[in-house]
């Protein structure tokens, strides 16, 4: 088990290098630092001498060692177009950025997994396929269309949720939450929505796919021979056995809700960190585009590594027993 | 005679497909007596294991019993809503899948498999419950079984593995087990253990057996009597040592044939030509005649029913019609009147 542990640790750490030597190499290949740093009228003696300073005429792997371990401390540098150190700049938005990701990633589990049962259960029913249906409208409207279309409906002609922002935040000191006002909740619900139907409609697609393969299993079929209830055969055989490829779908899912916030965040304007990319890409500023791709690359990695884990707790083949493994 | 523990009578189970309907069992009818382990026999589709399902009340839809009747104990139950027929499965009759490797959750462990079936049927408490599912994996044979209690499936071999859905099947002392197979998918040399226990298991607790298999040394080891089925029809009923010494249909008499044995050295097994035909394409009159070595008119256009042949035999053959108007004449001659001891 530990050693597991620490064979997934390492592979992580190999898949963050790989990562850092694609976000450094943004530096090298993406525009001259050194003539976004200074004016035009500085001579190329000057330039030189700077250039010296920064470090930039080493040799390459001694640029990158060092990009690595400023990176490993959370230094990313300065932005180029706000002045201020890229990590606190990040982690202002992050909050937001990780609210909507969690509500959305919830919204989309709870009902997709709710969902994705029911139409298996009642595979013939009307409500079923009326069910799975529109899911399919889900899976192939765009996100920003989706969004689009919510903040028609609910926000200009219902006028029952506003359509931008995140409304009034309570400042936690590290931590700047909507969730605890109610203005900040109902800004919460469109994005959260819109963010989340695509990962919805995906994880029902699984859930039913999967159940529907988990009660044709022959230990399905012994568990109504034994005659226990359809509510212990459904919600606590086939439920648990549904569950295991569904759990590593839905972390990775949970992974692109954070990365792929952007789209969302540029539609409902929400003030997270995929707005903030939005806005560098726009004016080339490189280190907080390689912070960002740190960062996501981080999150991905996180999280792949506690769906390993999770695997573990459901899932007893894949614990590795050596005592037991010996009769 | 006292009244039979379950009794089938002219049960039929249909398939609807967009082709047409495909009958599995087409009027079959047999009594199991209290105790009593009934051998079934036949080739793969014949209906062996359409019939354990019928019993238990579990056909996989479209498939229906579209006839007939099953009584346990005096009660029919084929017709029962399917909450109180699920209060039978389990409690009065088990079932024993073929592939113990995939008969058991392998998300739960042992004990909670057994634990849930016996507070499912019984009203125990989860000690006792448990008490109960320990004592049981014992009498199954499971070495060092309050210890192997809390494994998962994937902890035991196949023929353990085996033992612990023979362990969930009688948890709730059932009073028939219908046991579909239950060596097919084991190695040979846990198949005569694994028999062994079910058989112990059962007569210990004087619960009777209909033992599904298509392997008739089995059949000749364990069961009172056997029924042979062929393309969804009872082609014979009696008991074992009756028929296999002296099968009277010749579809029974090919199949015991093809059985290899020590005394008798051959240097090719006796078959049977031809193939079981398929559900949609059963000739008329007896479903057996296209590979039948006896057949004569009668066979192509009238079906057979089950004739009582004594003693508590009954074939279905026009062979063995005496009032029939166009017997055969020697072929049956030859058989009529021999009994079996």
């Amino acid at each position: 088990m530990l050693a597991y542990i620490l064979r997934r640790i390492l592979q992580s750490v190999i898949v963050m290098l790989v990562v850092a030597l694609v976000a450094f190499s943004l530096f090298r290949f993406v525009g001259d630092p050194v003539s976004t740093l200074v004016g035009q009228e500085v001579t190329i003696a000057e330039r030189e001498t700077l250039r010296d300073q920064l470090g930039l005429n080493d040799p390459f792997p001694m640029q990158f060692a060092s990009f690595i371990a400023r990176a490993a401390q959370a230094d990313f540098g300065i932005s180029y177009r706000l002045q201020q150190p890229v990590m606190e700049l990040i982690l202002a938005r992050l909050p937001a950025t990780l609210e909507l990701a969690l509500v959305s990633g919830l919204f989309a589990f709870f009902f997709g997994v709710t969902l994705g049962v029911y139409t298996a259960l009642n595979r013939r029913g009307w409500t079923s396929s009326a069910i799975m249906t529109v899911s399919l409208i889900g899976v192939s409207l765009p996100t920003f269309l989706i969004g689009v279309l919510l903040i028609w409906v609910f926000a200009v002609e219902l006028q029952w949720l506003p359509s931008f922002g995140r409304g009034e935040v309570v400042d936690l000191g590290w931590w700047r939450t909507g969730l605890l006002t109610p203005s900040g909740r109902a800004s919460l619900v469109l994005p959260a929505i819109t963010l989340g139907l695509y990962q919805l409609t995906l994880i029902m697609r699984l859930v039913r796919a999967e159940m529907l393969e988990v009660l044709r299993a022959d230990y399905i079929k012994f568990a109504r021979a034994r005659g226990l209830s359809n509510r212990a055969v459904h919600f606590s055989h086939a439920l648990k056995n549904t569950m295991v490829p569904v759990i590593t779908i839905t972390g990775l899912q949970l992974g692109s809700i954070i990365a792929f916030s952007i789209i969302t965040e540029t539609v409902f304007q929400w003030p997270g960190v995929g707005a903030l990319f939005i806005n560098s890409v726009r004016t080339v500023d490189v280190p907080v585009m390689a912070a960002y791709l740190m960062l996501i690359a981080l999150i991905f990695v996180v999280i792949n590594l506690i769906v390993d884990l999770l695997y573990f707790a459901i899932d007893p083949r894949l614990r590795i027993d050596r005592s037991a493994v010996r009769h | 005679m006292t009244e039979p523990l379950l009794s089938v009578r002219d049960l039929v189970v249909e398939f609807p497909t967009r082709r047409g309907t495909l009958r599995a069992l087409d009027r079959v009818s047999f009594d199991i007596e209290e105790g009593e382990v009934l051998g079934m026999v036949g080739e793969s589709g014949a209906g062996k294991s359409i019939t354990g399902a019928a019993i238990i009340g579990l056909i996989e839809p479209p498939g229906r019993i579209a006839g007939g009747e099953i009584w346990l104990r005096g009660e029919r139950i084929d017709t029962l809503p399917p909450e109180r027929m699920r209060r039978i499965r389990g409690k009065r009759i088990g079932m024993v899948f073929q592939d113990p490797l995939t008969s058991l959750n392998p998300l739960f462990t042992v004990a909670e498999q057994i634990i849930e079936t016996i507070r499912t049927h019984l009203d125990m408490g989860e000690r006792e419950a448990r008490e109960r599912a320990i004592a049981l994996l014992d009498q199954v044979g499971i070495p060092a079984a309050r210890r192997r209690i809390d494994d998962y499936p994937h902890h035991f071999s196949g023929g353990m593995r085996q033992r612990v859905v023979i362990a969930l099947a009688l948890a709730a002392e059932p009073e028939l087990v219908i046991a579909d197979e239950p060596t097919t998918a084991l190695d040979v040399s846990v198949q005569a253990q694994i028999i062994d226990v079910l058989k112990e298991m059962c007569a210990s607790r004087g619960a009777s057996v209909l033992l599904i298999t298509h392997d008739m040394g089995v059949i000749a080891e364990t069961a009172d009597r056997v029924a042979v089925l062929y393309a969804g029809r009872m082609a014979e009923i009696g008991h074992v040592q009756g028929v296999i010494q002296n099968a009277e249909h010749p579809y029974t008499r090919g199949l015991m044939g093809s059985i290899p044995t020590l005394t008798q050295s051959a240097d090719r097994l006796v078959q049977i030509p031809g193939a079981m035909p398929r559900l949609n394409a059963i000739p008329d009159g007896c479903a057996f005649n296209p590979r039948c070595p006896q057949v004569f008119n009668r066979c192509r256009v009238e079906r057979p029913e089950l004739l009582d042949r004594g003693n508590g035999r009954r074939v279905a053959c026009w062979l063995y019609d005496e009032a029939g108007v166009s017997g055969p004449g020697e072929t049956a001659g030859e058989r009529t009147g021999s009994q079996d001891g």
